[in-house]
């Protein structure tokens, strides 16, 4: 589904990403951890181009992101993200928001997105919100909101760029549940977070992150019992001790 | 090359706009400076200027003294000139934050009484000018630096009068600031001008320049006190419960720890306002008092010079940017603090 | 008060029904002549103001809007020529552009019997500028076009002047407005697979209308009073024929009165609309 091979990011002169390669299948789901200024964020925001590289290949559903724009929206088609800022278009309702994407870039018919769009609010549980703006609703429900306008666009993948950081702590489960649904019926998804429950549950794989690099990627059940470097055993000690 | 392709043709449309872009500009460029420079006239000589295909610059060449300086008197120039010297000195020395100290207004009361001395005279052996025959760039510079001098402490006390518990004094700060704000400057000028003469005791004449000027306070004072209030307001709630809790007098409380505050935010809009104030001064003009514009356009008159209005207003317009830019650079510099 | 006795100046507005006795160069909408009331010669002279206003207004929104979004290119000449335009025209005083355009057109253009064409029937000179109307079409008579439809040097002076200053502080606002909406509105719209241009008209736009909404009605408020720079160029405003009324008969008080009140009705309804917009149309 993604392949990343010795991918290079530089933010001006700060080296970011350090031969970064990454290879993540169809149906797997893979959490990406590790100490902020890691880099993790920017690893995902590259596979669909929010963030460009400067060497190294990603490849996205066969689909070689290049400067080609052309590239770029066909993998954004197929590609979801949801954000740790929600990023819910303050101006819309609800539907509007979930039905914005699929009128404007896949050409569906109104009615046909409205039930679509209803279908997916029944997923993440929130129907009635349908008509409300997004500064009416919580931050959970923000986010569940999010998710749903992603899943909209019918995609392959699902990117989640620190899903639940923005969050109050009693909202996070509502949305973790959300998470773990669709982990279950098969998306394939890359998930940055701190939610070290959630990796343990549903994870395939978890990618350490530290200083632009992977140090060390492994099912979740050996990386959290026995990480195997120094760097992975310090982050969990700090994680999981509070 | 990397950076050429990127900022200039980043896709079909852009790339067309570009080379498009660039053709005009050359070609006015070209043209441009083929007219103020190569084809001009730069002697002070108006028949070759008519015969040029170039810009008059002559025009320039003979009358700069008069645009600069108005109708001072001639063999005197050296002291509008030095005064303008040195109140542009003044202005450069107070935009130093290192010299934002008490001391700053004892530089400015001597420096202003230097002023006056130059250009009053009759002490010293400097002939005495009255201030009818103020004219050019120092009008403007002065018009601006007492529109401002005056208009701030007005401006701060009608933004605490906009905020008082006492009806009557904020029914009168909000009329005034509405009022002022809602007309022309040129419909102040005019009361100021026209109107003012009437209401004075007969015999009692009010000075020109000091009826434009006082205009200019008042027009900027109700500018001001609305940045004034914004500053107030930016100001955090805790501030004023702190104030309060310490049981400082209102004056106490308001000069000690509101004003400064508000006032440290407010620097950039209130250079902003300096800015448009200089602009403004040419609106004196239409009263009948000599600024920069005034000369300039006047020196338009004399039949030899009639036509070159375009070369003219051009001059006027470059004096001009040179010092709103450079203030608008300085403005600019605090939002990076 | 003695002194306004002195100069025995009859206060008051009678001297509104008074016969001007003085001719009005070009009036918008109303017919006009010497033998008319003051009363009317102020009204003539609103209109004037209003026409270039409202014109002045549309005209400075279209291009504010367009250097606006040129201040937001990717294009690096377009970025830097809106941007030199911008800081030129807003540190000069509106007066000198003023006197420039009308230099321009008096001295730059050619004279009635050189007229330039760029179109059929169309002829630009310092005599101002002509137009096929639709019942007759411009045609040289001596020094001079008569017929069709005329725009005279004074105002196409003021209205191309307004206009581009203007537009200078229009384009900051609008640039402004779309800086002010959140990077992530961007990031998402472009994550759903939408265009720029698709996320620039859905998304960004009107977010940032909201923002930019009150600082453009200020600037046309502006406008509006800047237009009685037209006294100093001689286009027949309000401000200006009001002063050739107070000239007349002395009646400078109320001169001024009927200036600041007109003006601060007009201020004071665009206030009264913001208001209301900000109330019932901003964000919710």
């Amino acid at each position: 589904m993604i392949e990343m091979k010795e991918v290079n990011k530089y933010f001006g002169a700060f080296h970011v990403l350090k031969d970064v390669s990454l290879a993540v299948g169809r149906g797997e789901k893979v959490v990406v951890c590790g100490p902020s200024g890691s880099g993790k964020s920017t690893l995902i925001r590259l596979v669909n181009r929010l963030e460009t590289h400067q060497s190294g290949r990603v490849v996205v559903d066969g689909v070689e992101l290049t400067e080609d724009p052309r590239t770029v929206d066909r993998v954004r088609r197929e590609v979801g993200m949801v954000f740790q800022s929600f990023n819910l278009f303050p101006h819309l309702t609800v539907l509007e928001n979930l039905t914005l994407a699929p009128i404007w870039v896949q050409r569906v018919p109104k009615k046909e997105a409205e039930d679509t769009a209803m279908h997916f609010l029944r997923r993440v549980r929130i129907p009635e919100q349908v008509d409300k703006y997004p500064s009416q609703l919580s931050g959970g429900q923000q986010q569940r909101v999010a998710i749903a306008r992603a899943l909209c666009m019918k995609p392959k993948l699902m990117l989640f760029d620190e899903p639940t950081s923005a969050l109050d702590p009693e909202m996070i489960k509502e949305v973790l549940d959300v998470m773990v649904e669709l982990a279950r019926e098969g998306m394939t998804m890359v998930v940055v977070t701190h939610e070290m429950g959630f990796a343990r549950t549903v994870a395939d794989r978890v990618v350490f992150m530290d200083g632009g690099r992977i140090v060390e990627a492994a099912p979740p059940a050996d990386f959290f019992s026995a990480p195997k470097t120094d760097r992975a055993k310090l982050f969990l000690s700090q994680v999981l001790g509070h | 090359m990397k950076w050429l392709r990127d900022n200039l043709f980043p896709g079909w449309v852009s790339g067309v706009f570009s080379a498009l872009l660039i053709v005009i500009l050359v070609k006015s460029l070209f043209a441009f400076v083929d007219w103020a420079f190569l084809e001009a006239i730069w002697r002070a000589d108006a028949n070759a200027c008519r015969a040029a295909k170039g810009a008059c610059w002559g025009l320039i060449t003979e009358k700069h003294r008069f645009i600069l300086f108005g109708t001072y008197p001639y063999e005197q120039h050296w002291r509008p000139a030095a005064a303008s010297v040195l109140l542009i000195a003044l202005w450069t020395f107070s935009a130093f934050r290192a010299f934002w100290k008490w001391w700053l207004t004892l530089v400015w009361f001597f420096g202003l009484a230097l002023i006056g001395m130059l250009m009053w005279g009759g002490v010293f052996g400097m002939p005495y000018v009255e201030n009818e025959r103020w004219g050019g760039l120092i009008l403007t510079l002065l018009l601006s630096t007492f529109g401002v001098a005056f208009a701030f402490p007005l401006s701060i006390l009608l933004a605490l009068g906009r905020r008082s518990d006492m009806p009557i004094i904020r029914a009168l700060c909000v009329g005034y600031i509405e009022l002022i704000r809602g007309v022309p400057l040129i419909s102040v000028l005019f009361m100021a001008s026209v109107m003012l003469p009437l209401f004075l005791p007969s015999g009692v004449t009010i000075d020109k320049m000091v009826r434009a000027q006082l205009a200019i306070v008042m027009f900027a004072a109700a500018y001001l006190a609305e940045v004034v209030r914004g500053g107030l307001q930016s100001i955090p709630r805790g501030q004023y419960d702190a104030a309060h809790a310490l049981a400082l007098p209102y004056w106490r409380r308001t000069w000690l720890i509101i004003l400064p505050q508000a006032l440290r935010v407010s620097v950039p809009p209130l250079v902003n306002t300096l800015i448009a104030l200089l602009k403004d001064t040419s609106l004196v003009l239409i009263i009948g008092l000599f600024d920069l514009l005034s000369t300039v356009k006047i020196s338009l008159t004399e039949p030899a010079w009639n036509g070159f209005g375009i070369e003219a207003y051009v001059f006027a317009s470059l004096v001009y940017f040179v010092f709103c830019f450079a203030m608008s650079r300085y403005s600019r510099s605090f939002e990076h603090r | 008060m003695a002194n306004l006795e002195e100069r025995r100046i009859a206060s008051g507005f009678g001297f509104l029904n008074r016969e001007a006795g003085f001719e009005i160069g070009e009036s918008a909408f109303l017919r006009y002549g010497a033998a008319d009331s003051y009363l009317r010669a102020l009204f003539v002279g609103l209109t004037n103001t209003l026409l270039v206003a409202a014109i002045g207004i549309v005209l400075a929104t279209i291009l504010g809007t367009v250097i606006g979004l040129c201040r937001l290119s990717k294009n690096f000449l377009l970025r830097t020529v809106s941007g030199a335009y911008i800081e030129f025209i807003r540190n000069v005083p509106l007066l000198v552009q003023l006197f420039f355009w009308y230099a321009v057109i008096t001295e730059g253009l050619p004279s009635a019997r050189e007229a330039l064409s760029p179109l059929p029937g169309v002829f630009l000179s310092n005599r101002g500028i002509f137009f096929p109307s639709f019942s007759s079409v411009p045609e040289l008579q001596g020094f001079n076009f008569a017929g069709g439809f005329a725009i005279s040097p004074e105002f196409a002076a003021l209205l191309m002047g307004l206009a581009t200053y203007t537009a200078a502080f229009i384009a900051e606002i609008v640039r402004a407005g779309i800086l002010a909406v959140d990077r992530g509105q961007n990031e998402a719209a472009h994550a759903l697979g939408l265009t720029r241009a698709q996320a620039t008209r859905l998304v960004i736009l009107p977010q940032a209308l909201r923002v930019i909404v009150p600082p453009m009605t200020s600037q046309y408020l502006n406008l509006t009073k800047n237009s009685s720079l037209a006294v100093a160029i001689g286009y027949p405003d309000l401000v200006s024929i009001a002063n050739t009324t107070m000239n007349q008969t002395g009646q400078a008080i109320e001169g001024i009165a009927v200036i600041m009140a007109v003006y601060l009705t007009i201020s004071l309804s665009i206030s009264g609309f913001m208001n209301w917009y900000n109330a019932h149309v901003a964000f919710k």
